[in-house]
C-alpha cells in the first residue's frame, strides 16, 4: 500500500499494465516529458520506446493507430492532453472506434483505451477547461468512464484495459493531485458500469461523478452537520450506466439532486434526471434537480471557479428539495 | 541551410542529444532604407520588451491561464509583421502575442487582456491564447494545432474572391505540419492559388519533443512543398533582414495572383514550451548557440557595422521601455471584467441568458 494522488495512481496501473506485451502508449510528449499531468512518468525508461510512444502533434493519427493496433490484437492506451484536443480525433473516435464491432458485425473489435483529462482547473479557458463527456456518451459502442478518487483511477483504468470494449477514460484535471489515499500496490480491479454508494441516507440523493464529487461530498457534509441524511452515488461510470443504483435511492429518499460540471443543456445529468422521472417518478417528494456549467464557454480563471457549479450552489438544491 | 542536425541519438534524454545549432551567413546585404532599418529594429524591441514584461507579469502572478512566450522568435513576426499591408490579415497561434503586436495591436491591449482587464483586446475574457484585433486584420490566436491554417484559406478566399488585394499571412510551429489540418489547407491554398502565406516558425520543439524525431523530413515544412507544387523557401528566422525581405517577395506574389506560399524560418525560443516549463530537455550546447545567436543581438551588431550610432539605437531602447512601462501602468489600471461578462457574445441576441 502506499499513499497516492490520482496521477500517480494512474501511473501506477500503467506501469502495471505495460507488463502485458499488448499494452502501447502513444501520444504527445508521454515518453520523454511523461505527459503534461506526468501521468505516464518514468514509463519509457521502464519499458522502452516501443511500448511507450512519443507521438507527433496528430490526434486523428493517435486514435487511428491506437485503433488498429487494438484490430491487430494489441491493447493500446491512447492519451489526449486536454478534452478540447480530443475533436480532432472525432472522426476516428465516433465513426470508427465506436462502430467497428458492429459494422464488422462482431467480426473486429477495437478494445483501446483514451485517456483524457477533462474539466476546469488551470484556468486556462475552452480546450483546457472543458467537460464534453456527452458527446461520447452519444456515440453508442464505446464506454465512457470517469473515477474520482485514487483507488478507482488505477482500479478502472486496469479495468478498461481488460474491457472487450473501446473506453474513453476521463480524468479530471482539478482532482489529479487533490487527494491522497490508500492505494494498493498490487493490481486489481474496480468493475466498470457499478457505481460508488459513498454515503447511505434518507432524505436526498445527491448524484455526480468525476470532478464534481468533491464539492458533492463538501455539500453532503454541510447537510449532514444540519441533520439532513444524505444519499450521495459517485456514478463513475456513465457507460454502461448503473440505473439501478441510482433509482433505488431515489425511491428510497424521494429527493435527487444531480450534479455535473459540463454545460446544461443536454449534459449527462439531464440522462439521470430522465431516468429518474421514467422508473421511480411515483416515489419522488419533490421535483429533481440538476447543478450543473451554464450553456458558455467554459470562461478564463477567476470566472472559472463561478462557472464550475460550487459546493454553495449542490446544498441550496438539495435544500429545495427538503422545502416542505 | 543556415541550420545543422546531426544524427539521432539520447533517446530518453534529449538533452544529452547532438545540439541543433544555427549557422548564419551574414549580412545579406539588402539595400534597404535607414528608415526601413530602424522600423525593423523597433519592432523587434517592442516585441522583446513587451514579452519580458510578460514574463515578469507572469512571475508576480499577474497573468490568468497559462502563457507561451516567443522570446528569442520575434524576427518571424518583426520581419513579416513590416512587410505587411495595413488591411492584410494575419493568423497566429497561442504563442501569439508579437504577431499581434507587429500587426499593429496596442500595447495597452495586449498586456491588459494577459491580465484579463477590461481594457484588454479581449475585454479581458480570452486571455493570452486568444488574442486578436479586428480593426487591424489581426485575425486572432487559435490554440488547436492546425486549425487556423484551414480558416486562413478562407479569408485570402474571401479577398480573392473580392478581389481586394488583401493577403492572408498564418503562422504556425515546426509540430503543427504533422496534423492533417497543414496537408488539407496547403492543398486547397495551391488548387485555387489563394493569396495566402505559410509561415512555418520552426523552433525545433513540438513542445517537449524534438522536432525531427517525430518528423519523416528534416524540414517540418519546407520539405513537404513540393508535394503541393510550393517552392522549398528555407529562411534564417533569427535574422530580421532575411525573413522581410522572404517576406516582401511571398506578399508580392500572393498580391499579384501568383498564389500561395510556404515559408519554413528557423529559430529558437529561449525558454520554455508555456508558463510551466522550465524547457530543461533541451542540450545546455543547444540553448547557448541560439542564445548567442539572438534575433536583438545580431540586428544591433549588424546595425553598428553598418555604421548606426549606439546612442541611436540606445534611444530606441529607451523610447520602448517607456512604452511598455505605460502599457504596463494602464493595463493595470483596468478594471476586472464583470463577472456577467461570461454570458455574453454567445448568440447573436446578445447572449445566453435564453439558455442559462
Ligand atoms: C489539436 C491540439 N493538440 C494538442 C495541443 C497541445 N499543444 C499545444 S502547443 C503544442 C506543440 C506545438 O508545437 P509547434 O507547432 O512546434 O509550436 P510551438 O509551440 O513550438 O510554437 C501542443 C501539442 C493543441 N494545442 N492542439
Ligand atoms: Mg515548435
Amino acid at each position: 500500500m502506499a499513499e497516492l494522488n490520482i496521477a500517480q495512481a494512474l501511473n501506477a496501473a500503467l506501469s502495471s499494465a505495460l507488463e502485458d506485451d499488448r499494452v502501447v502508449l502513444l501520444g504527445e510528449d508521454v515518453g520523454t516529458t511523461g505527459g503534461v499531468f506526468r501521468v505516464t512518468d518514468g514509463l519509457l525508461q521502464k519499458y522502452g520506446p516501443d511500448r511507450v510512444i512519443d507521438t507527433p502533434v496528430a490526434e486523428s493519427g493517435i486514435v487511428g493507430a491506437a485503433f488498429g493496433m487494438a484490430v491487430g490484437g494489441m491493447r493500446p492506451i491512447a492519451e489526449m492532453q486536454f478534452m478540447g484536443f480530443s475533436y480532432p480525433a472525432f472522426d476516428q473516435i465516433i465513426n470508427h472506434v465506436a462502430r467497428i464491432r458492429n459494422r464488422s458485425q462482431g467480426r473486429f473489435t477495437a478494445p483501446l483505451v483514451i485517456r483524457i483529462p477533462y474539466g476546469a482547473g488551470i484556468g486556462a479557458a475552452e480546450h483546457h477547461s472543458e467537460s464534453a463527456e456527452a458527446i461520447y456518451v452519444q456515440a453508442p459502442g464505446v464506454k465512457v468512464v470517469v473515477p474520482a478518487t485514487p483507488y478507482d483511477a488505477k482500479g478502472m483504468l486496469l479495468a478498461a484495459l481488460d474491457d472487450p470494449d473501446p473506453v474513453i477514460f476521463l480524468e479530471p484535471i482539478r482532482l489529479y493531485r487533490s487527494i491522497k489515499q490508500e492505494v494498493p500496490d498490487e493490481a486489481y480491479r474496480v468493475p466498470l458500469g457499478v457505481a460508488a454508494h459513498l454515503r447511505q441516507g434518507r432524505d436526498v440523493s445527491l448524484i455526480g461523478y468525476g470532478s464534481m464529487m468533491r464539492e458533492v461530498n463538501a455539500a453532503a457534509d454541510i447537510l449532514a452537520a444540519e441533520g439532513v441524511s444524505v444519499d450521495v452515488i459517485d456514478l463513475r461510470s456513465l457507460v454502461p450506466f448503473d440505473a439501478e443504483m441510482v433509482i433505488d435511492s431515489a425511491q428510497r429518499t424521494g429527493r435527487v439532486v444531480v450534479v455535473q460540471e459540463a454545460p446544461r443543456s443536454a449534459g449527462f445529468a439531464a440522462e439521470v434526471v430522465a431516468q429518474v422521472q421514467e422508473k421511480a417518478l411515483y416515489s419522488l417528494n419533490a421535483p429533481v434537480e440538476r447543478v450543473t456549467g451554464y450553456d458558455i464557454v467554459v470562461p478564463l480563471r477567476r470566472a472559472e471557479k463561478h462557472f464550475v457549479p460550487s459546493v454553495a450552489r449542490v446544498v441550496a438544491a438539495a435544500r429545495r428539495t427538503l422545502e416542505p | 541551410m543556415p541550420m545543422s542536425i546531426e544524427a539521432d541519438q539520447g533517446l530518453y534524454d534529449y538533452s544529452t542529444r547532438p545540439q541543433r545549432t544555427p549557422t548564419p551567413e551574414g549580412d545579406p546585404g539588402l539595400s534597404l532604407s535607414d528608415d526601413t532599418r530602424l522600423g525593423l529594429y523597433t519592432r523587434l524591441q517592442e516585441l522583446r520588451q513587451l514579452e519580458k514584461r510578460a514574463y515578469d507579469l507572469f512571475m508576480q502572478n499577474l497573468v490568468k491561464g497559462t502563457s507561451h512566450l516567443s522570446l528569442g522568435m520575434e524576427a518571424v513576426a518583426a520581419g513579416f509583421g513590416q512587410a505587411m499591408r495595413a488591411d492584410d490579415y494575419a493568423f497566429a497561434t497561442y504563442r501569439g502575442h508579437a504577431h499581434a503586436l507587429s500587426k499593429g495591436a496596442s500595447m495597452d491591449g495586449v498586456l491588459a487582456e494577459l491580465l484579463g482587464r477590461q481594457n484588454g483586446l479581449m475585454g479581458g475574457k480570452g486571455g493570452s491564447m486568444h488574442l486578436s484585433d479586428a480593426a487591424r486584420g489581426m485575425m486572432g490566436s487559435y490554440a488547436i494545432i492546425g486549425a487556423h491554417l484551414t480558416l486562413a484559406n478562407g479569408t485570402a478566399w474571401s479577398a480573392q474572391l473580392r478581389d481586394s488585394g488583401q493577403v492572408t499571412v498564418c503562422f504556425f510551429g515546426d509540430g503543427t505540419t504533422n496534423i492533417g489540418a497543414f496537408h488539407e489547407a496547403l492543398n486547397f491554398a495551391a488548387v485555387w492559388d489563394l493569396p495566402v502565406v505559410f509561415v512555418c516558425e520552426n523552433n525545433l520543439y513540438m513542445e517537449y519533443t524534438p522536432i525531427d524525431l517525430i518528423t519523416s523530413v528534416d524540414h517540418p515544412a519546407a520539405d513537404r512543398a513540393s508535394a503541393y507544387g510550393l517552392e522549398r523557401i528555407v529562411i534564417d528566422g533569427n535574422d530580421v533582414d532575411r525573413v522581410y525581405d522572404t517576406a516582401l517577395r511571398v506578399l508580392e506574389k500572393a498580391r499579384s495572383g501568383g498564389g500561395p506560399s510556404l515559408v519554413e524560418a528557423l529559430t529558437y525560443r529561449s525558454g520554455g514550451h508555456s508558463r510551466a516549463d522550465p524547457g530543461k530537455y533541451r542540450p545546455a550546447e543547444e540553448v547557448k548557440a541560439w542564445a548567442d545567436y539572438d534575433p536583438i543581438i545580431v540586428y544591433h551588431q549588424r546595425l553598428l557595422a553598418r555604421g548606426f550610432g549606439e546612442e541611436t539605437l540606445t534611444e530606441i531602447n529607451n523610447k520602448v521601455a517607456d512604452q511598455v512601462n505605460q502599457a504596463t501602468e494602464a493595463a493595470k489600471a483596468g478594471a476586472e471584467p464583470e463577472l456577467e461578462s461570461i454570458f455574453t457574445e454567445l448568440w447573436a441576441d446578445g447572449g445566453s441568458t435564453w439558455r442559462n
